[in-house]
């Protein structure tokens, strides 16, 4: 019997229930057709967003797309400017910010994957944290900028700066620059950016430029002009210093301001949902029958997760964290409403120094009215999104070669 | 026997050696054991302090955006009955200052609903394509392609919006201002695709397979089976995953201060120019905010106005994904 007499005959049928009658099974077949040609042209359109989307960054990026981009400050001129301050401001603020956020985020997870609780009251804060966390992740960037905003900022005016300098500082030292006759700059270290200027006296030792150690020589307008040698290091008697701070990479004051130490505290409350719930769907993963074994063999706890959990769930843990480091570097929301947009025109060189980063920067240079700025915008993209899609890869690199399955 | 085991001198040597090795250990575990007790305690609290610090975060942000609110509604300027009824929000305008959030709650909500007509279907169809029809190779490209999509950051989305959605719309039609909703909706539509899209597909996968083998036993089509059974079983999964699509909308912030524009208005017309709640907190942000006027604390009350709309939703998602969970054994 050919396929066609079939379809006829279940077509002619009478339906077994009384006025309900058999659908056409040719119908049925044409909407499932219908409708896989629907998902298909719908998946093909996001292949197409997605290659729409990266050609048009590409057309208007890579013709801006320089040496000089990125070596130099973001110039006022689009010919000289880059993006380097932000290259360096994304570094500094994402390794640290990756620093805090790792151990606290994966210990979350540790505790609660690998320490259930027994006790009642126990699995009743368990269940707060759990919905806590769930919720803090679907809450939007910008707000935890604010958040960053008075708890990091300002510290919600708890640290009272009167004058220049934050009372609460370490990592800073204070000088009185003098210019010499030779016109050196000699550095005469004091206290305090507040105390009195030193008085200065003859073959008394002072710091050069590079902050080594020389012997100055002072002379009264009456004395006879020092001889060359001694001309670098010499001051008049009544030489007027200037007040300067030198901050080591460490320096650190309270309140944090606008710097690099709040953006990668704001950040890391962004990313430490993600992480943390990443880190539980790894831990997860690992089979129960490890666990057993591990404890069975008289392994406390701890032992179970640093020598058998731990160890097996890296892989899963690594690209998660991956993952919400590249979210990171994207994150432009946050650092806008902490830093705001100002003109950084260097590298990042103390924990409390003002930054951008490179969406930052990006987002800056497009509300520029000079059509130049757009292209350079869109270079700018291009070298973010290469750096996040290299991430990405590394991250589904040590997916694919490091997760073995272990039950 | 004694030749079995012969003793001479290196033996003896070598078993006084074992014995005292293993004397050695023992003593050393029994040494410890209050120390690895000790251990215990103390990376078991540390782990706590860690998990409390989550709580702690949430805490400090009720703390500020409720205390920084009600700086804001102690100014004389304000009012709650203009807060929450009015639809005008001028926070600059020395004169004729208003603070109605329906203003920016409406730019918001024109945002949202124009991204969620493209992302729910579009993400829902991709989602059933990738659980039910396609074959392996396809959705090895196209999960990966899905991923980079959710991993562009949201300011080359904005500025995709600005640079190539908004000249086609104003190619297409003539009314589009160069600051319009529905450029903004479509970018951000297009950023809660891969969400909507993962979200729905997890969900269609965790619909036990034999629920799909009596369909096709009974005669089921692809169609039918995906979507009158899978589909419906899956329905909880599928709705939160619209509920957390919508609550990541209503909070996108670098697009809409890109595309959106910054003219708080009450409008329902999407070719015009609207200001989202985060797109004032952006234009506050960039502007002067060491500024302690009434319009810092605005940014205050539009932040808790915007988390309590993210909460709710975000709260209610992962409810209806816990509580209406069909289970089959």
């Amino acid at each position: 019997m050919s396929k066609k007499s079939l379809h006829e005959k279940s077509f002619s049928e009478k339906s077994p229930i009384e006025g309900m009658p058999i659908r056409d099974g040719d119908d049925r077949v044409k909407t499932d057709r219908r409708f896989k040609w629907l998902c298909i042209s719908i998946a093909a359109l996001s292949v197409l967003t997605l290659v729409i989307l990266l050609a048009s960054i590409l057309l208007q990026g890579v013709p801006h797309l320089s040496w000089t981009l990125l070596t130099s400050g973001p110039e006022p001129n689009p010919k000289e400017a880059g993006i380097r301050p932000a290259i360096f401001g994304t570094l500094w603020v994402c390794t640290i910010c990756a620093a805090l956020t790792l151990p606290i985020g994966i210990a979350t997870a540790i505790l609660l994957e690998e320490y259930q609780p027994t006790h009642k009251v126990g699995r009743f804060i368990y269940g707060v944290i759990q919905l806590n966390i769930t919720n803090l992740a679907g809450v939007p960037s910008v707000v935890y900028g604010i958040l960053g905003l008075t708890a990091f900022v300002s510290m919600f005016g708890l640290f009272k700066v009167k004058g220049d300098t934050s009372p609460y500082e370490i990592g800073a030292r204070y000088y009185d620059q003098f210019f010499s006759e030779g016109e050196r700059s000699i550095l005469v270290p004091v206290d305090h950016f507040n105390s009195p200027t030193i008085k200065l006296t003859s073959g008394m030792q002072a710091l050069d430029v590079d902050l080594n150690s020389v012997p100055i020589f002072i002379f009264e307008p009456g004395d006879p002009t020092p001889t060359d040698d001694q001309l670098s290091y010499s001051l008049m008697a009544d030489a007027e210093p200037g007040r300067i701070t030198k901050k080591s990479w460490y320096y650190f004051s309270l309140p944090l301001g606008r710097g690099v130490l709040t953006g990668a505290l704001t950040l890391m409350l962004v990313i430490l949902p993600v992480i943390i719930i990443s880190s539980q769907e790894s831990l997860r993963a690992v089979p129960s029958s490890l666990r057993a074994g591990a404890l069975g063999l008289g392994a406390t706890p701890w032992q179970v997760v640093w020598n058998v959990t731990l160890p097996s769930a890296i892989p899963g843990i690594m690209t998660g964290s991956i993952l919400a480091m590249s979210r990171a570097i994207g994150e432009t929301a946050p650092i806008l409403i902490i830093a705001g947009i100002v003109y950084i025109s260097r590298a990042p060189e103390h924990l409390m120094d003002d930054f951008t980063v490179m969406p930052l920067q990006v987002y800056n240079w497009i509300g520029r009215p000079q059509p130049e700025f757009q292209g350079i915008a869109a270079a700018g993209i291009i070298l973010l999104l290469v750096i996040l899609l290299s991430f990405n890869a590394v991250a589904v690199m040590i997916r694919q070669k490091l997760q073995k399955p272990l039950s | 026997m004694s030749s079995a085991l012969p003793v001479d001198s290196t033996d003896e040597i070598r078993i006084r050696d074992l014995g005292e090795r293993v004397g050695r250990l023992m003593m050393a575990d029994q040494r410890s054991l209050a120390m690895i007790r000790a251990r215990e305690i103390g990376i078991y609290s540390l782990l706590i302090l860690c998990g409390l610090f989550s709580l702690l975060v949430t805490a400090a942000i009720l703390f500020v955006l409720i205390t920084e609110t009600f700086n804001f509604f102690r100014a004389d300027e304000v009012t709650i009955a203009n807060f929450l009824g009015s639809t005008k929000w001028n926070p600059l305008l020395g004169g004729t200052k208003s603070f109605g959030i329906w203003a920016l709650v409406s730019g918001t909500m024109l945002v949202t609903v124009i991204a969620m007509l493209i992302a729910l279907p579009l993400g829902l169809i991709t989602a059933i394509y990738l659980s039910e029809y396609a074959p392996k190779g396809v959705r090895g490209v196209l999960k990966p392609i899905l991923e980079v999509l959710a991993g562009v950051p949201t300011v080359v989305y904005g500025f995709f919006a600005l640079m190539t959605i908004t000249p086609v719309l104003q190619w297409l039609h003539g009314g589009f201002d160069v600051y319009n909703a529905t450029s903004a909706g479509i970018a951000v539509g297009i950023l809660c695709f891969p969400t909507v899209c993962s979200l729905a597909e997890d969900a269609l996968q965790a619909v036990p397979r034999n629920l799909r083998e009596g369909a096709y036993g009974l005669g089921g089509t692809r169609f039918d089976v995906s979507v009158k059974v899978v589909l419906p079983a899956a329905l909880s999964g599928i709705i939160s995953a619209f509920l957390l699509a919508i609550a990541r909308a209503v909070g996108e912030t670098m697009i809409v201060a890109l595309a959106a524009g910054s003219l708080p208005q009450a409008t329902f017309d999407p070719r015009e120019q609207v200001q989202t709640m985060t797109g004032f907190m952006v234009q506050m942000a960039g502007g002067d905010v060491s500024n302690y006027g009434t319009e810092y604390y605005a940014m205050y009350a539009v932040a808790f106005t915007l988390f309590v709309m993210t909460l709710v939703l975000t709260m209610f998602g992962n409810l209806v994904r816990r509580r209406f969970q069909e289970t089959y054994e």
